[in-house]
């Protein structure tokens, strides 16, 4: 008896995933790839969707079967579902797994559209979504019950001497979408404030400081309000942008009990991170939710519980019991390879937006 | 003195603790009272075994076994 779920009329689950990028910053697509493809209970073809013809996940020939080019998320939702129905067309596509903060909105918006046209997605509802936005952090967790530092949300420099007042300082000058720094003085809140809004626009949200342990959770909901996984990470080593370059599982319940929760109030759906501070009194302050899969990802295969095959699973309508076991102490050490390509396949992706 | 439950020690002085992902290395006469500590021995057994193993002055060891203990405690090691 075949027990693989890979035939949807005849043939193998076909998958679009997305941020195949992997600077020193890297985007969670190729990660995602290799859980999914090491799961041995299905047949994928994973079709790659790019936004630059320099994503090296284009070009790792196998782990990615075909490559299509998706306008920027800023061009919208009817240019992103134009440049879909094309590739569906060819490609039949059963399941897209987007990976990037800033596209999730415009997928979320054609999540049923994209229903209509037989894609299955496995994203949060656009209130889960919006809920754990940086900007809506704090009231969020006071309605949930949650630890969160607080926070004020500022749209101009000259607010930032009131806003310390109540804070004090240290005090964490953020953006809305990506970059984190800390400031001990007004000046230096003023001129974080300024090198932000530059980057990434207003507004600006200034954080209560929180010192500790930074722990990252990742987590996948049913959708239903339970947790089908969860396994916490520690970064063992850190880069100066403040990501993960090694990092090693965790045997720690605090931890799973506050994704459970999470998990549960929000009734996720799809892969997030928690990005935790625990207090050197024991106190876990959610720092930030990332509403995907985070790029450490493999490690939750590895560790024994594989969350992009498992969201595969879920979003092709099995229904999943928790995993309650993981192997605590594996841990993953990030490096850097040289990929070697041709001018032609360069070419082909930029002349065309297929590879 | 009692080692936290969940703490994995190695015959090499390897210690790990799966709570923090915190991990340490210990020198032989450390490596052997954590292995005391994993049997549950009291402090007197430990002071008892060490200096009988080693040519330690029973009253210089017990100091120094002191300052260990604060490094495991430190470093979230003991209960």
């Amino acid at each position: 008896m075949n027990n693989k779920i890979n035939h949807i009329e005849n043939r193998k689950i076909v998958i679009a995933v997305t941020a195949l990028n992997a600077i020193d910053s890297p985007g969670p697509g190729v990660a995602v790839i290799r859980a999914i493809r090491e799961c041995t209970d299905f047949d994928v073809r994973i079709i790659g969707l790019s936004y630059e013809a320099l994503e090296p996940g284009l070009y790792m020939h196998d782990l990615v079967d075909k490559t299509y080019q998706i306008p920027y998320p800023s061009a919208g939702t009817d240019s992103l579902l134009g440049r879909l129905i094309a590739i569906h067309e060819v490609e039949k596509l059963d399941l897209i797994i987007p990976n990037f903060d800033a596209e999730l909105f415009n997928f979320i918006k054609l999540r049923d559209k994209l229903k209509e046209m037989g894609i299955r997605t496995f994203l949060p509802d656009l209130d889960q979504f919006e809920a754990r936005d940086k900007i809506k952090l704090y009231d969020f967790g006071k309605k949930h019950g949650l630890m969160v530092p607080a926070d004020k949300v500022v749209y101009e420099a000259k607010d930032l001497a009131k806003v310390a007042e109540k804070l004090n300082y240290p005090l964490v000058v953020k953006g809305k979408f990506y970059d984190a720094i800390i400031a001990n003085t007004l000046e230096q809140a003023q001129k974080a404030f300024y090198k932000i809004q530059a980057k990434w626009g207003l507004p600006i949200i200034v954080q209560e400081f929180i010192n500790g342990t930074e722990i990252n959770i990742a987590a996948l909901g049913d959708g239903e309000g339970n947790a089908i996984s969860i396994i916490p990470m520690r970064k063992l080593y850190i880069t100066d942008k403040g990501k993960a370059w090694a990092g090693i599982t965790l045997d720690d319940n605090s931890y799973i009990e506050l994704a459970k929760k999470f998990i549960k109030v929000t009734k996720w759906r799809g892969g997030c991170e928690l990005e935790v501070m625990q207090t050197a009194d024991g106190k876990p302050y959610i720092m930030e939710v990332n509403p995907r899969f985070p790029a450490w990802i493999y490690l939750t295969a590895a560790a024994g519980q594989n969350q992009p095959a498992s969201l595969v699973k879920m979003a092709l309508g099995e229904k999943l019991k928790p995993y309650t076991e993981y192997a605590v102490g594996k841990i993953f050490i990030r490096y850097a390879w040289d990929l070697i390509t041709d001018i032609a396949e360069f070419q082909k992706i930029s002349g065309t937006g297929e590879l | 003195m009692k080692l936290k439950k969940n703490i994995a020690t190695s015959e090499e002085g390897f210690i790990f603790n799966p709570g923090t992902g915190d991990s340490f290395s210990a020198n032989p006469i450390g490596t052997d009272i954590l292995s005391l500590l994993k049997e549950e021995k009291s402090l007197k057994s430990i002071v008892d075994t060490i200096c009988a193993k080693y040519d330690v002055d029973q009253s210089q060891f017990e100091k120094d076994l002191d300052d260990f203990e604060s490094q495991l405690k430190d470093n979230g090691i003991l209960e």
